[in-house]
């Protein structure tokens, strides 16, 4: 971990912003911007927790995608998994997704009504609560892209490998390329260039985001320390600036070409491609995953006989126009009125790595 | 099953799930009143607290009288796992209540403790428990004075709980309030951040198998005594336990016209920390410290209290974080890459994240 020090380096950093706030500059003299996407949850955290935006010149403007597992997650999976375990499933989920407001309540609400919801750090966890209580049915909340993913089927590899007997997953895998695609092909939103996830790309690689590429949106895959971050913005900036378009790859300490085909194959061997519902975005082909099959005794919607409903949206909350990066938090009404850290209404407000909360931080730091 | 186990957790796991493996465990009957509590008080409290005040088990202790102000303080202890990294819920509960007295300037002197034990806890554990605050309390340098054990049915209690109490004489020339702070005034913290929040959650999750965070616990009367010299010109002291630094800084400036800003590479993080905060996704500010000060002061007493701590080993790491500043109640950090951003509290329970 020590070698991350370097990407932390003040100097390179106040250089790196430097740089930034020229080209901004430039750009702003030909009366131009640039809107730049981050798609990847990880990053949102990032640029909050090192105060990336302060050191952006106006005219560059960073907006959070559907990068956010919590934040397109949809209220009926919540509902579903209230559900479960009102039924007396024991429900083994992350840590995020326990405040998020499903259509009435929220697994919070649940594990304080007496449900049966334990938070594991890892997928893996859920082997050893399964063993742990060989007469209950377990079901973990499988949400997540594709880093997520992986360890998520590597569990169920070992499960079906040891027979385990009452365990199920109750799915809402999400993949970014398909959505990031969606998101372009719409021409009333406005993204000028994709900051892509490290740790996504680590498992899918670099080639999928050609394509993108290709339809004249650059891309650029990118670390978490402020250094990456603030290389691959001046990278972005650059291009858009001289309308150029591809992928680049500075987070090639992590990240291959191919990405890691292990997990590909680990992930082919169980799951295929469907379409999902995002929050905000709604259906979107392809861009999940559900069970191939052989493996549908694994589905807690099969094998629990749920199905998740599309549950009700919160009234006036705009998270569905945030994460396409049509609006900025701002013009959401409830912004910062109704809807804070502490009593948030939507879904970008609860995880701290949604795009209304890193927000509203934000804002708050500017304002003298 | 056992397989499973086995593959993911290595083999101490499967014993602890062992029914058939013959341990001593504490019953209901321990608690009861007959033979196995009075064996239960003999064999372990007595043997290991009955060399103070509980030698005749007295039912209640009769205390010296104070020259100063008296400073009294309790509080109860929950955590799983009972033993972490670094401690036990034994260490924690002497630490904690010491250390509450002690950050309002006194000396801590007399400890109480009352135990609840859930039924089935092995014997072992209980008995490291009692070691470890024994332990704590001649390093605290308090004694136990009074205290209780009851045990309670299976399923009632999470293995063990721990309430303490802890008396302690107010030091002369400490006169401690938030309302003393004032802009200008540095903040000082007496050594690394985050380390017991994050070593409990990382024994929680099974992270590490070696070089793990471990908890800081500890007393910290000793940085305390050391820095009496400057009493007058310390505005305020917190032990930041709960919520960790973040919640103690936006407690203190909550409704008051002052900011706090921090500088990021002045507050120290070890590095075990900070890679059980990246994998976990919870932010080392917002992690419990169990054996640290923050302390505001005049600024020209910083560097003073600064090298009274470094002069004892647990406060080589001390470090001036921030200044206080006019404002209106936030805490602000300048971070490592040269931003700005706000430290918020953290909300409630920490929660590792999804990726
Ligand atoms: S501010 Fe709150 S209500 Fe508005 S879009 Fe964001 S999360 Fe939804």
């Amino acid at each position: 971990m020590k070698y991350l020090r370097e990407f932390h380096d003040p100097a390179t950093a106040a250089a790196l912003a430097k740089e930034l706030a020229y080209a901004g500059n430039s750009f702003a003299r030909s009366g131009r911007s640039a809107v730049i996407m981050e798609v990847c949850g990880t990053h949102t955290m990032a640029i909050a927790r090192h105060g990336i935006r302060s050191l952006l010149p106006p005219n560059i403007q960073l907006i959070s995608g559907p990068g956010c597992p919590v934040c397109v997650t949809e209220p009926g999976y919540i509902d579903t998994a209230i559900e479960l375990a009102r039924r007396g499933v024991i429900v083994v989920t992350f840590g995020d997704l326990l405040a998020v407001p499903g259509s009435e309540s929220s697994l919070a609400n649940a594990r304080a009504a007496g449900a049966r919801i334990v938070v594991c750090y890892s997928p893996a966890e859920t082997l050893r609560i399964a063993a742990q209580h060989q007469n209950s049915e377990v079901v973990f909340l499988a949400v997540g892209f594709e880093t997520t993913i992986a360890p998520i089927v590597s569990t169920l590899e070992a499960a079906s490998k040891n027979g385990v007997k009452n365990l199920s997953f109750l799915t809402a895998f999400k993949r970014v390329i398909p959505a990031m695609k969606a998101l372009v092909s719409d021409t009333s939103n406005r993204i000028d260039a994709f900051l892509c996830p490290g740790h996504v790309s680590a498992i899918i690689g670099v080639e999928p985001y050609q394509e993108i590429a290709t339809s004249g949106i650059p891309c650029v895959i990118a670390g978490f320390e402020p250094i990456d971050i603030l290389q691959a913005l001046l990278k972005l900036v650059d291009m858009v600036k001289n309308k150029e378009a591809s992928v680049i790859n500075l987070y090639s300490r992590v990240v291959r070409q191919r990405g890691n085909p292990k997990a590909q194959e680990l992930i082919d061997t169980f799951l295929v491609p469907s379409a999902a519902r995002w929050r905000g975005l709604g259906e979107i082909p392809d861009s999940g995953f559900s069970f191939r099959e052989t493996w549908r005794h694994f589905d807690a919607e099969a094998r629990h006989g749920v199905r998740i409903p599309e549950g009700r949206q919160y009234r006036g909350c705009l998270c569905g126009e945030i994460v396409k990066g049509k609006i900025p938090p701002e013009q959401c009404s409830h912004f910062g009125r109704k809807c804070t850290p502490e009593s948030p209404v939507g879904p970008c407000m609860v995880s701290s790595e949604g795009t209304c909360a890193a927000y509203y931080k934000y804002i708050s730091v500017q304002r003298s | 099953m056992r397989r499973i186990l086995q593959v993911y957790f290595g083999t101490k796991e499967l014993k602890v799930l062992d029914p058939m493996e013959n341990i001593q465990m504490i019953e209901l009957a321990h608690g009861g009143g007959g033979r196995l509590a009075r064996s239960l008080v003999r064999d372990e409290i007595l043997s290991r607290f009955g060399d103070g005040p509980l030698r005749n088990l007295p039912d209640a202790a009769v205390l010296a009288s104070l020259k100063g102000k008296a400073v009294f303080t309790t509080d109860s202890y929950v955590v799983q796992p009972l033993e972490f990294p670094g401690g036990d819920i034994g260490k924690l509960a002497v630490h904690g209540s010491v250390n509450d007295v002690a950050v309002c300037g006194a000396k801590p002197l007399w400890l109480s403790v009352a135990i609840i034990v859930e039924e089935g806890l092995p014997l072992a554990t209980f008995r490291r428990v009692l070691d470890s605050i024994r332990a704590a309390a001649d390093d605290s340098g308090v004694t136990v004075v009074t205290g209780d054990t009851k045990v309670v049915p299976h399923g009632q209690a999470d293995g063990l709980y721990i309430t303490t109490a802890c008396v302690g004489e107010l030091i002369e020339g400490f006169n401690l309030d938030v309302s003393l702070i004032r802009p200008g005034d540095a903040i000082l913290v007496s050594g690394t951040i985050g380390d017991h929040g994050m070593a409990v959650m990382a024994a929680r999750h099974h992270l590490f198998t070696k070089d793990g965070p471990e908890s800081d616990t500890a007393p910290v009367h000793r940085l305390i005594a050391e820095i009496a010299p400057f009493a007058k010109d310390v505005h305020f002291m917190r032990d930041p336990t709960r919520g960790g630094l973040s919640a103690v800084l936006n407690e203190i400036v909550d409704d008051r016209s002052v900011d706090v800003i921090l500088r990021e590479t002045e507050i120290p993080i070890s590095p075990p920390v900070r890679s059980a905060s990246d994998i976990l996704g919870i932010d080392p500010l917002h992690s419990a410290c169990e054996g640290r000060i923050v302390l505001f002061c005049a600024q020209s007493v910083a560097d003073a209290v600064l090298s009274a701590w470094k002069r004892l080993p647990e406060g080589r790491h001390s470090s001036r974080i921030g200044t206080v500043v006019e404002g209106r109640g936030r805490v602000i950090m300048e971070t490592s890459a040269g931003g700005r951003r706000l430290v918020d509290l953290p909300r409630g329970e920490l929660l590792p994240r999804i990726c």
